[in-house]
């Protein structure tokens, strides 16, 4: 009796599971392309997740949201434009180049530059350096310690 | 120049900029939608069967929409502001977001409506369609249809009487 109760309730377990799976798309193609692109997009709930990622409920929306648009027919950009109308640049993970985020874009080759001119510098001043009195002094010095030491 | 102070002044310009960055708050994305016509729909009402609403019923008229849920903790919050608002005269829309029509109806019976209307969004396509990312947000809308802010959380006696309430009078001459 306890064993076919436990049969049972495996049984209906498994029922359960089977009920709550997520129905596959019916285009998988579209499915595809969907992934890609919410890859990119920014889940707007939890701002460091894609909308790809994300469980939220508006992230799922949104992705109904791109799936009836491609279904429609419409091609991947404009699709990102419907939402960048809607959620502004900020729904992009790669904020596109335009006067508001030169720096964020040149910011990075910026720094990259300054630092490589001092290090060019900083280089050249040292080669051009003559070992100095204070140098030989150290050194005779560090010798000495260091025969000090050994004794 | 001293040259061992430039470490320390590299340090300090850093902490400036993430001291700033520290005060921002990041839920606060800035809304594509300032100066731009509010998006059109047509919802049906929330506990008045049959009818629907539009928001160019409100043109002519400076007014908020209101987007809440019945589960929402931080709209609860901005209720009472909301009920003081009214009595001043303030015109409110709600916009019930993703939840369903029965929930909006009973609470805004036992807790009283601030709203001259409040819609069904069940679907959330409106609120997409109005770029909300979370409850409560309210929209300003001017007498042409414009949309001139929004603002994100709950609406304290605070940011109504330092950010709102000067913008409404503004808005209403």
């Amino acid at each position: 009796m306890k064993r076919l109760f436990m049969i049972g309730v495996t049984l209906l377990a498994t029922q359960v599971l089977a009920g709550e799976a997520q129905p596959v798309g019916e285009d998988p193609q579209i499915e595809q392309r969907l992934n890609g692109l919410a890859e990119d997009l920014r889940c707007l709930v939890c701002q460091n997740e894609s909308l790809a990622g994300s469980h939220a409920d508006l992230a799922e929306d949104l992705r109904r949201e791109i799936r009836d648009q491609m279904k429609q027919g419409k091609d991947d950009k404009q699709v990102v434009e419907y939402l960048v109308a809607r959620y502004g640049d900020f729904v992009l993970y790669k904020p596109p180049f335009k006067p508001l985020t030169l720096v964020l874009w040149l910011g990075p080759l910026v720094f990259l530059l300054v630092g490589g001119i001092t290090w060019w510098t900083v280089l050249k001043r040292r080669r051009a350096q003559p070992e100095g009195m204070a140098n030989t002094q150290a050194r005779a010095e560090a010798a000495r310690i260091l025969e000090g030491k050994s004794e | 120049m001293n040259k061992r102070l430039i470490p320390l002044i590299v340090f300090l310009v850093l902490a400036v900029f993430f001291a700033i960055g520290l005060t921002k708050n990041p839920r606060e994305v800035p809304s594509p939608f300032i100066d731009k016509p509010a998006p059109a729909f047509r919802l049906p009402e929330v506990g008045n069967p049959g009818k629907t609403f539009g928001p160019e019923e409100m043109r002519g008229q400076v007014w908020m929409l209101n987007v809440w849920a019945p589960w929402c903790v931080s709209c609860r919050q901005e209720h009472g502001v909301l009920m003081q608002l009214q009595a001043q005269g303030v015109k409110l829309v709600g916009l019930n977001w993703k939840d369903k029509e029965r929930e909006a109806a009973a609470l805004l019976a036992r807790l009283g409506s601030p709203y001259l209307s409040t819609v069904d969004d069940l679907d959330g396509r409106v609120g997409i369609d109005y770029g909300v990312t979370g409850t409560p947000e309210t929209f300003v809308i001017d007498k042409g249809g414009i949309i001139r802010f929004k603002q994100t959380g709950p609406i304290s006696e605070e940011v109504w009487k330092e950010k709102l309430e000067p913008m409404l009078k503004e808005l209403a001459r």
